[in-house]
């Protein structure tokens, strides 16, 4: 791997040459002590100082709200104006964490398994992904347990890494990353002789992730699932600031009767409606069963099937819960479940 | 603590309640806690940092159909538990409420009029944070109002965390969830989001406990209790305070004014 320095006085003046040569930037903005990503209009809006976002990256690939495809009635048939993606913006995600840089495998797993689903296929392929390592870190992290690291950079296309406060190690993971970073070498330096290991934050293993996996392999019929979703109230709140989680809902916007929008919007395993029937049956009528799938769905059903996990130990979920179901500590249990 | 831990335990061995709600240790503040048996009553804690509303609890039929449960109360869940009586959502009998007196000791309530009256008697605890926003987003002229107030909800992503963690929302299916007819948009837009906190907030008139649980669920941090603040403020300026004969939406009473009718 490629390895740059660039100057903190110089990292703006590349960002700002990467938008005015048509790439949007979406970044952390700080407003009202909130940090979320959004496109930038200016880099100097760029937060860096957070230990994480509200919301994760996934966005840029899957928007909360997104129109699949238009269609209207005409005499003699319906006229169908399929997914556009002539509108889809170069985008450069910039300063999102290893977690979230990750958390695009799972993604990509679930929209690319079997026929590709084209909007999440057409963004992806207009993304580039410049992370940023952690130099902290906070109770709710726990990247470490699930094979990540605060300075992992599997899933970024260019990886920084602050070296002090005056500047970035940097990482070339791709050619994507490279077209990136080539066409501006001029701001960058020789890479120093750093030991990348002491400049990042220390986040604890809190379990192992394989024994959960062999507990989980027999606890569909557990009593754990009853414990430990009690508190749940049943929001959405996990699932949608989570950077793995992919469940969606297609809903329909009719303009009168006779044209319409097909739209597709984010959903969660976790509302009592997700698994409701049109007869009336719910097969996950309450919600120890809708824990339950929550955690088998991203550390025993996705491993399986898609070779890839869930979670990426980003903690967003415990951070967003009202009633504080912490996930390393409700795995952590589950390592040392008695089947 | 001690006497919480031993009463719950006591009512539990004795048959009295089945299950008690009420707050243990969590990550960073108090969490709630559904207490069964003697080992999780040992986790129980109550003291002023236990200010989320329980009374969510109280309704779930899967948690507490059929049982009955002791609870933790904050002044607010009291009146959520107050109002969800007067709604016939909870059964006399069927609950037991414990209170804080001032200096932090355990306070039972034999029945729930006793409840009623401690709750009437006792000045709601002051919201000056609340009043604040109040008072500044009143002083905006519409245009700004309305400025502010979209800029806020077209963050919202609607994981409807606000519902869930109030416990006047104990509709099994809810108005958004209605699709035929399809009264609101069920996506994240801002104007769809304008429509489900407007929904949300009007169906809570007279109803609300103002307890502030919806703003504190919110992942995002949005500001909606004080759209509900702002309800209760209205409702009880306009109609009196709510009582135990039905809510404002509910009733009908021919001396109502109707300057609110634009």
């Amino acid at each position: 791997m490629e390895q740059k320095y660039i100057p903190k006085s110089s990292l703006k003046a590349w960002l700002a040459k990467v938008k005015d040569g048509g790439k949007q930037i979406y970044a952390p903005v700080t407003e009202g002590g909130k940090t979320s990503f959004r496109r930038v209009k200016s880099v100097d809006d760029i937060s860096m100082e957070h230990v994480q976002t509200a919301q994760s990256a996934k966005g840029v690939a899957f928007p909360r709200t997104e129109k699949l495809f238009s269609y209207a009635m005409q005499p003699g048939g319906v006229a169908l104006q399929d997914y556009d993606s002539a509108n889809i913006p170069h985008t450069v995600v910039f300063g999102l964490h290893p977690c979230d840089a990750a958390a695009f495998k799972p993604l990509s797993g679930i929209f690319g398994w079997d026929t590709g689903d084209k909007p999440f296929g057409e963004r992806m392929q207009r993304v580039t992904l410049v992370s940023l390592s952690c130099s902290k870190c906070d109770e709710l992290c726990f990247c470490t347990s699930v094979d990540g690291s605060p300075g992992s950079a599997v899933g970024s296309d260019i990886l920084l890494t602050a070296v002090g406060s005056e500047g970035y190690l940097v990482e070339i993971v791709t050619d994507r990353g490279r077209a990136l970073t080539e066409p501006h070498a001029a701001l960058f330096e020789a890479a120093p002789d750093v030991n990348k290991e002491e400049l990042l934050a220390h986040v604890p293993v809190r379990f192992s992730v394989g024994a959960v996996e062999r507990s989980l392999a027999g606890a569909f019929e557990s009593d754990v699932w009853k414990q430990q979703s009690a508190r749940c109230l049943g929001c959405g709140a996990c699932a949608f600031v989570c950077p793995a989680c992919a469940c969606f809902d297609i809903q329909e916007n009719p303009k009168g009767s006779a044209s319409g929008d097909r739209i597709r919007c984010w959903d969660s395993c976790g509302f009592s409606l997700f698994t409701l029937h049109t007869s009336g049956h719910n097969p996950r009528s309450v919600q120890s069963q809708r824990w339950r799938q929550r955690l088998l769905h991203k550390f025993s059903y996705m491993p399986r099937r898609l070779s890839v996990r869930g979670c990426t130990g980003c903690g967003r979920c415990s951070r967003a819960c009202p009633v504080d179901m912490n996930l390393w500590e409700h795995l952590s249990e589950l390592e040392n479940l008695k089947n | 603590m001690n006497a919480l831990r031993s009463t719950v335990k006591e009512l539990l061995g004795s048959g009295a309640i089945d299950v008690f709600v009420g707050y243990e240790k969590g990550t960073r503040l108090p969490r709630p806690l559904l207490a069964a048996s003697a080992d999780e009553a040992d986790k129980l804690i109550f003291d002023e940092t236990c200010t989320g509303n329980l009374a969510v609890y109280l309704t779930r039929k899967d948690l507490v159909g059929g049982k009955k449960a002791g609870v933790a109360a904050s002044w607010y869940a009291m009146r959520s538990i107050c109002r969800l009586l007067d709604e016939n959502q909870l059964q006399e009998g069927a609950v037991k409420v414990f209170g804080l007196t001032p200096e932090g000791d355990l306070k039972p309530f034999d029945t729930l009029a006793d409840l009623k009256q401690h709750v009437q008697e006792t000045p709601p605890p002051p919201k000056p944070v609340e009043d604040e926003w109040v008072r500044e987003i009143d002083a905006m002229p519409a245009a700004e109002r309305w400025k502010f107030w979209t800029g806020e909800l077209s963050k919202c992503f609607k994981c409807y965390a606000c519902r869930a963690a109030c416990p006047m929302c104990y509709c099994t299916k809810c108005i958004v969830e209605v699709n035929r007819p399809q009264w609101l948009q069920p996506w994240a837009a801002t104007m769809s989001n304008v429509e489900w906190q407007l929904n949300r907030v009007m169906h809570m008139a007279g109803r609300c406990a103002d307890c502030g649980a919806c703003g504190a669920a919110c992942p995002l941090g949005l500001p909606v209790h004080i759209i509900a603040h702002k309800m209760a403020k209205l409702v009880a300026q306009s109609f009196g305070e709510p009582t135990d004969k039905g809510s404002v939406l509910s009733t009908f009473n021919p001396n109502d004014e109707e300057n609110f009718i634009l």
